[in-house]
């Protein structure tokens, strides 16, 4: 049974799919926190990830430079830094100023800024693909034959565990923030009805600095995660991206963050999934079609159900 | 004569260009409730935003003991001891009781437990709700999740835009007995009332508002046995 569908299915669809959706977990969780808390659809944030992804591989690089290896997940905390920095100057400078007027405005401020950053990095590190930790990942041995002595071979390489581990952390980590911090608790209030946060003398330009700063840590690491699974770094990834993200955002519910999660992880897996033979030999979907699997999410949800799963705001 | 703890003076204000308040001057002073009543549109609710900053005041002042706070933005009046409840949208709908009442006492510097456990003495209905999403509860509830929030800084005055409007004639009494009890603890109030009648009962003074100015003033009794204010909005049947 393992053998004849398990393995292929686990292990070719079930496990990419889980990684992809972790990844626009992540990149969703950013989404939903702005719409949910500044009210508007920041274009930008697939470029911020992977400016984010490109800066852990220059502090990699700088490191590698000095006869050192790092990895990933530890250069991503600088990384992060700058990309926090990033995110708050770009509101300062470009977002704040409309803060008052029409959503349109920072909208179009924010599709502005994603061709800004992304023709930076074409400046700054090129327009072609960098191999980012080059070579074949290896599936890990002790989990091979660990699950393959159960009789059901899981073969996954260390750098899907990493992305997973690391997305669990995130999430837990963002759910105490929210739950259990006063600034979280403010981050939802703010969430819930700006006006009402306003006149209950809550500071609202700190939960706006502290929604910037959870968005660019969420968004550094689905933007390393992303160029952990593929290797490779392209100046276009935060744009592809950006599609699904918006979608997993939708699916679970605007200003929602455990909606983007989970909506994240059920695009992740629809993309993947759709191109498994579940008729015939052939995949149900050419897996060319992808990112038309989660486009169609997202209109049937904007239809039926435009508050999305976990009753989010729907506009 | 005792320092009002909260007055406007010859105000003039409105939304950009449109201007709505022509001439109000109203002032509240310690322990007293003050209701301000009058028909719709007269710039009630108005009245209240203007003391908050949240509109343009061409003329005139707000004092606040003593201290002009004209033209103030909203968070620094809170910060001053200014306690306000909207009429509506005024609860976190998706944060339980007790996290509503947290994000109250924002600029609370201490003793934050303490206050929460006092609002629950003033308000026992909502101890039992404390982990319920405010949103769940019913008009009423609400309504005093709204006001024990506010309560959780040290205000000098509370403000109150219609707390009973769209609620049962069971849950105003109990919102009108409230604002007593909160009386009782030292908090002035100036309240906005649809229910004149019920809120001219509860209140020391009241003001009749029309067209944007005060038209009568005078205790609570006094406005409610008015013949002429009585036919004008209190719904005639007297």
């Amino acid at each position: 049974m393992w053998d004849a569908f398990g393995f292929e299915f686990v292990n070719f669809y079930l496990i990419p799919g889980l990684v992809l959706g972790c990844i626009y977990a992540l990149g969703a969780i950013g989404i939903t926190l702005t719409f949910g808390i500044l009210r508007f659809a920041n274009f930008a944030h697939g470029e911020i990830m992977m400016s984010g992804a490109y800066l852990t591989y220059t502090v990699m690089a700088i490191v590698a430079g000095a006869g050192l290896s790092l990895h990933p997940l530890v250069a991503m905390v600088p990384a992060a830094f700058m990309v926090i920095l990033l995110f708050l100057g770009t509101d300062r400078y470009f977002y704040k100023p409309f803060r008052k007027e029409d959503t349109i405005k920072v909208v179009m401020a924010s599709f502005g800024m994603m061709l800004i950053i992304r023709s930076a990095v074409q400046v700054i590190w090129g327009p072609n693909q960098i191999a980012f930790v080059p070579g074949i990942a290896k599936p890990n041995a002790w989990l091979q034959s660990f699950t393959g002595d159960l009789g059901a071979m899981i073969i996954m390489p260390n750098k899907h565990l990493f992305i997973f581990a690391g997305t669990v952390i995130i999430v837990i980590a963002l759910g105490y923030l929210l739950n259990r911090t006063r600034i979280g608790k403010a981050m939802r209030a703010v969430s819930d009805s700006p006006d009402l946060a306003h006149v209950t003398g809550i500071n609202v330009d700190k939960v706006i600095n502290a929604t910037w700063i959870v968005g660019g840590i969420c968004a550094t690491a689905a933007g390393v995660f992303l160029v952990m699974d593929t290797q490779t770094l392209e100046t276009t990834m935060g744009f592809r991206m950006l599609l699904p993200m918006f979608a997993a955002a939708i699916l679970g519910g605007i200003g929602k963050p455990y909606g983007a999660v989970f909506g994240g992880l059920v695009i992740g897996l629809a993309e993947e999934l759709s191109a498994y033979p579940w008729i015939g030999d052939a995949p149900l979907l050419s897996p060319g079609y992808k990112t038309g699997v989660a486009f169609a999410i997202m209109v049937i949800m904007l239809i039926v159900r435009p508050q999305g799963l976990f009753k989010g705001r729907s506009f | 004569m005792t320092q009002p703890v909260l007055s406007l003076n010859n105000l003039k204000a409105g939304y950009g260009q449109t201007e709505i308040l022509h001439d109000l001057s109203i002032y509240v002073n310690p322990n007293e409730i003050v209701a301000i009543i009058g028909p719709n549109g007269a710039g009630k609710s108005t009245a209240m935003k203007s003391v908050l900053g949240l509109l343009n005041i061409r003329e005139g002042s707000v004092v606040l003991n003593g201290e002009d706070i004209t033209d103030t933005p909203a968070q620094k009046v809170i910060e001053k001891g200014i306690s306000y409840v909207p009429q509506t949208n005024n609860v976190f709908v998706n944060l339980s009781v007790q996290e509503n009442l947290e994000m109250g006492a924002w600029t609370r510097p201490n003793g934050v437990e303490a206050r929460i456990a006092e609002m629950y003495e003033l308000f026992p209905d909502l101890a039992e709700k404390r982990n319920q999403a405010a949103g769940s509860l019913s008009g009423g509830q609400r309504q005093m999740v709204a006001m024990a929030k506010a309560l959780m800084v040290d205000a000098k005055i509370l403000l109150l835009d219609e707390p009973t409007a769209g609620l049962s004639p069971k849950y105003r009494g109990e919102i009108f007995s409230t604002i007593q009890k909160i009386k009782n603890t030292g908090v002035p109030i100036l309240i906005v009332e649809q229910n004149a009648k019920q809120a001219l009962g509860v209140s020391d003074r009241g003001y009749v508002l029309v067209d944007g100015a005060n038209r009568h003033t005078g205790t609570g009794e006094e406005l409610a046995n008015d013949p002429e204010i009585a036919r004008m909005f209190l719904g005639g049947g007297h």
